[in-house]
């Protein structure tokens, strides 16, 4: 257990050994999303104002609901989030994720995660703080290795 | 050239720098002015151990306004975890279990 207060603005960074574009298409494809993202797939069109949505098992259940808030690919992905795998965490209000990818010096990107607007979201804030970085190493081992993390 | 494993681990075998990573353990954000206040160290000092955690990734800025936040990044230590504790810990614990299956075969 954690014993840090959680964090209304949280924010995960992670350099990966990749392009921008594959960071960006790992982020976006649901073939990559479901080997990192504890096997979601991601549906979206990723146009402004149209809906971003985590599906998740046989029944295609949605665990998380937002919409596309900002989209330019391979720079930034803007959405908001509400987590809907948790019954006390669906009744709180749309808190909102940032991703952005920054291309560095020598053929290694960075990839930044904000978790932000969450002031009024304590139980989302305290379930993903721990995630993030557990989907961020994921994402960073599939990109680079072509292997999902173990377990 | 260093690799990240290598500047984490630099990163965080300094008491000071270990000490900056709990402050904003309990409290993510901070402006260096709220965490000079809380080191016997000058400004310069805390800046110097704050830029080597950025370097390293453990620790990530953000502006808002006039103010640098600074913001605890796990990621890092979550990859040295994956990397160099999980591992061993596997090892250690086949190694018990090579232990039983030995003992009881003999037995």
């Amino acid at each position: 257990m954690t014993t840090m207060t959680e964090q209304a603005t949280q924010v995960y960074a992670v350099f990966i050994r990749a392009t921008p574009e594959q960071v960006w298409d790992a982020i976006t494809k649901p073939e990559f999303t479901t080997k990192y993202f504890h096997g979601t797939t991601i549906e979206s069109t990723f146009e402004p104002g149209t809906p971003y949505l985590s599906v998740a098992g046989e029944e295609n259940e949605t665990v998380v609901d937002g919409e596309i808030l900002e989209s330019d690919p391979p720079k930034t992905l803007k959405h908001t989030w509400r987590a809907l795998y948790d019954p006390e965490t669906a009744t709180e209000p749309h808190s909102r994720v940032t991703w952005e990818i920054e291309p560095q010096e020598g053929g290694v990107t960075k990839l930044t995660v904000t978790h932000d607007q969450l002031e009024a979201a304590p139980k989302t804030a305290a379930s993903v703080a721990g995630g993030w970085e557990y989907i961020l190493s994921g994402l960073k081992t599939l990109l680079e290795t072509g292997e999902p993390l173990q377990g | 050239m260093p690799t990240d494993d290598d500047l984490v681990f630099r990163a965080l075998a300094d008491p000071t720098r270990r000490h900056l990573l709990d402050r904003l353990f309990e409290r993510d954000g901070r402006t260096l002015t709220e965490l000079e206040s809380e080191l016997e160290m000058t400004r310069f000092g805390v800046m110097k151990h704050l830029r080597l955690l950025e370097e390293a990734g453990l620790v990530v800025t953000r502006r808002e306004g006039r103010q640098k936040l600074h913001y605890l990044n796990p990621v890092p230590i979550r990859l040295i975890h994956d990397r160099w504790i999980d591992k061993y810990r596997e090892r250690q614990v086949s190694a018990l279990a090579d232990l039983k299956s030995e003992l009881e075969d003999t037995a």
